[in-house]
């Protein structure tokens, strides 16, 4: 093979990214995603992740431009670099698929969820619970006298972190919207 | 001027539009209004299939045999579920075609009523795109869209499903665009400094191999004509998948045979040894590469294909390049040639004594002897006595189908449809009725085992009320012969259930479909036996018996790398092993 001379994974120029430097370490990739907000787009992009053995670690969808009839789909998922390249490129062959950016790679983004936890408890518990969420900036969104629903928002760490500390202070149920994000800066 | 008119007849209207003129399809309660509309028109011909699996293979055949998108009308729910065998083969081999299937009332989807199936839902994976048109005023632009999507880019299968009450509802028809505004357009032009650093590699290979595939055919005669070009200005070796033969004339000099798990022995080895691999239009499917991580372990690879997707899905290349196949290879040959159509000659010529040796091995030969015909010898007849007709050929699947590819020489692209990506038993008969349809005039053979041909062989009524010469070329082995080989390769020779009992009498099936029978079981007989089916103008059923046990060669057993490859019998001897057997 003497006579050529490439460098394996070289260069260049591309509206994707072809030449990635594989490994086999599992990376998370969040992933937004525009499509046509049309009847089953959702059911394409799922059935994708489904048919093909991906990973969906949290999925969000909503409509983010009305006239335009454009929904966004986040996606945390997670995988091989060459899995994350493969899912990212399917992804972008489903016809009603506008964009897709790997948000992970393509600079700094802000990564925001919220989550709604219901807490059961007297005395003691229901002070400290209260305290610590005050210390998480996390709202009180109902209450009665033996319990409390707190809203809190931010990356899915900080509310993974509030969770397990609400856990033996009598957390009862949780709900989580998955993650929703942006990069940062003006482009 | 408005026109409105019912959904229905904007049905028919958009298919005209769409320069549609052969519809394959089979009628329904769901689809009434659109067969009303069909009777009262003489554009667009109807061809009454005889099962809904039929329609859909038949507009595969005739979308592979003329570029053009193919088109089947079927009813809701057993109609639609019945699509769908031919839709996911669409998928695979990524051939352009158009399936509308009718639907209950919009009112009453969702309430299990009569025939009703989630189409949508269930043909979501296996189609390109799909609609649900829910209102009659855009129906005629999704018609038109769907034209669009299932020819552009990487050609596929999409489907239309329409209520009733669409069909019966009138609106305003919405013509085709002159310019096509659709969101949907997939990048054609190849990145140019790619294209450069793919040139300066060709220029500089000493063992260089354009890998070509189906993509070629898919991209137009003119990709194939450009591919002819640059190989016979290069010099260099080139090889095809099985879907992409024809693209380069067998009659080559630079012609290396199919390649891949029942490809050449020159084909195989060429790859495994080459510095630079140039793949055009084919997907690094696992019948090509074998055991992945042996896969040519000392080449540059470069890769050209539309989906960009498909670029290092099963191997991870060096030089890709997203963009059309015609549009690629006309840049490949203008920067070679503006930088002096360079090559590295004596290397190549060094290459070209190895790539004769490998010839030399001769690893299609077989021996015709005794008074039992060999599948071979019998595709060796057919190719002598058909080579200089106007001839498309189909195949089912099994070993006929690999024996087919390497005994028959293809000498232009367009002219050869087998289901190579989803390896559909039952798909010859009805491709050929549709590559017929095509070409009134040509001769259409479809080269068959005799398991595979029953799983369509209702068409042949299709064939005889449509007078479609066809000819049904069955290498009837009694046996599921590539089942057979791999049982007797890969499990101790157990043979569970892999033969065909209970034949019928096929000369008798052709008498009673009204169509020509003939039954030939001696060599001696055989080229007069081929020389009657051709001549007889109408449809025949050709019954050609040949040795059983015979198994399909060279074959890379699964699991292994290129260069151990099966070439005959005395080679087999512990030939897979146990991790090899877990592998399709
Ligand atoms: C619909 C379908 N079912 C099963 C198979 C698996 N299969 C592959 S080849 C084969 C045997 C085909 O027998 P025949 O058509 O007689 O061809 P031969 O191999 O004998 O030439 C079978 C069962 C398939 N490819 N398609
Ligand atoms: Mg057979």
């Amino acid at each position: 093979m003497a006579a050529l001379k490439i460098k394996k994974g070289s260069t260049k120029h591309s509206a994707y990214n072809l030449r990635p430097n594989f490994s086999d370490v599992q990376e998370t990739h969040t992933l937004a995603v525009t499509v046509d907000n049309e009847p089953g787009v959702l059911a394409r992009v799922i059935g994708l992740f489904s048919g093909r053995g991906y990973n969906i670690e949290s999925l969000t969808v909503a409509e983010v431009d009305h006239l335009g009839h454009q929904s966004r789909i986040t996606i945390v998922t997670k995988g091989t670099p060459q899995v994350i390249e493969q899912i990212k490129a399917q992804l972008g062959r489903i016809v009603p698929v506008h964009e897709v950016h790997d948000l992970t790679v393509e600079g700094p983004a802000v990564e925001r969820e919220l989550g709604l936890f219901k807490v059961f408890g007297e005395g003691d518990k229901r002070i400290e619970a209260l305290r610590l969420a005050e210390i998480f900036r996390a709202n009180v969104v109902d209450s009665t006298l033996e319990s409390f629903v707190f809203e809190i928002t931010g990356a899915p760490e900080k509310i993974d972190a509030f969770a397990d500390l609400m856990r033996p202070l009598g957390l009862v149920e949780v709900a989580r919207t998955g993650v929703a994000a942006l990069s940062r800066g003006a482009a | 001027m408005t026109r409105q008119m019912t959904g229905a007849r904007m049905v028919v209207q958009a298919l005209k539009d769409q320069g549609v003129d052969t519809v394959f399809g089979y009628p329904g309660g769901a689809v009434l209004p659109i067969y009303d509309e069909i009777f009262q028109q003489n554009d667009i011909r109807h061809i009454l299939v005889r099962h809904e699996q039929g329609a859909v293979h038949a507009a595969e055949g005739y979308a592979r045999a003329t570029g053009k998108v193919g088109v089947a009308l079927v009813t809701s729910g057993p109609g639609a579920t019945n699509a769908v065998t031919g839709l996911t083969d669409a998928l695979l081999d990524s051939i352009p075609i158009v399936v509308l299937s009718g639907q209950v009332p919009t009112f009453m989807i969702g309430s299990d009523a009569f025939q009703e199936a989630d189409t949508v839902g269930i043909t979501r994976p296996c189609t390109k795109h799909n609609w649900l048109a829910k209102e009659t005023e855009s129906l005629a632009d999704t018609i038109h869209q769907a034209f669009h999507v299932a020819r552009s880019g990487r050609p596929g299968p999409v489907l239309v499903d329409i209520p009733k009450d669409v069909q019966f509802a009138s609106a305003e028809y919405t013509p085709p665009q002159a310019i096509n505004t659709s969101r949907y357009q997939p990048q054609l032009k190849g990145d140019i400094e790619a294209i450069t650093e793919l040139v300066e590699a060709l220029e500089k290979a000493e063992r260089p191999v354009f890998y070509t595939g189906g993509g070629v055919i898919n991209s137009g005669p003119g990709a194939s004509q450009l591919l002819r070009e640059l190989v016979d200005a290069t010099g260099i070796p080139i090889t095809s998948t099985l879907m992409g033969l024809g693209a380069y004339p067998a009659s080559g000099k630079n012609w290396l045979g199919m390649l891949g798990m029942h490809g050449l022995y020159e084909a195989n080895m060429a790859m495994h040894d080459c510095d630079l691999m140039i793949n055009i239009g084919a997907r690094f499917d696992d019948r090509i590469t074998g055991l992945v991580s042996a896969f040519s372990p000392g080449s540059i690879k470069a890769h050209v294909d539309i989906d960009p997707s498909s670029i290092h899905k099963n191997i991870r290349v060096d030089i890709p390049i997203v963009g059309d196949v015609g549009h690629v290879l006309e840049d490949i040959l203008k920067i070679w040639k503006a930088r002096g159509r360079k090559t590295n000659k004596a290397a190549i010529a060094k290459w070209q004594e190895q790539v004769s040796e490998w010839r030399a091995v001769d690893c299609l030969s077989f021996k015709q002897e005794g008074k039992t015909i060999k599948p071979q010898y019998a595709l060796h007849r057919l190719e002598a006595l058909t080579k200089d007709m106007d001839r498309y050929i189909t195949t089912e699947v099994g070993q006929h189908q690999m024996w087919a590819a390497q005994y028959l020489r293809f000498e232009d692209p367009n002219r050869w449809m087998t289901s190579g990506g989803l390896g559909t038993m039952g798909y010859g008969v009805p491709a050929s009725i549709g590559v017929q349809m095509a070409h009134r005039d040509s001769l259409v053979i479809n080269v068959a085992g005799e398991a595979s041909w029953l799983m369509n062989m209702q068409e042949m009524g299709t064939a005889v009320q449509f007078r479609l010469p066809v000819k049904q070329f069955i290498l009837n082995n009694e046996r599921l012969g590539m089942v057979r080989q791999w049982q007797e390769l890969l499990h101790g020779e157990r043979y569970s259930h892999s033969w065909s009992e209970a034949l019928p009498d096929f000369v008798k099936l052709a008498e009673a479909f009204g169509c020509k029978g003939i039954r030939c079981d001696d060599p001696d007989d055989l080229d007069e036996a081929i020389k009657e089916m051709l001549a007889y103008d109408g449809p025949v059923i050709f019954d050609c018996l040949v040795e059983k046990h015979e198994n399909c060669f060279p074959m890379i057993p699964s699991g292994k790398p290129h260069n151990e490859m099966l070439l005959g019998e005395a080679s087999t001897d512990g030939a897979i092993e146990a991790g090899g057997a877990v592998l399709v």
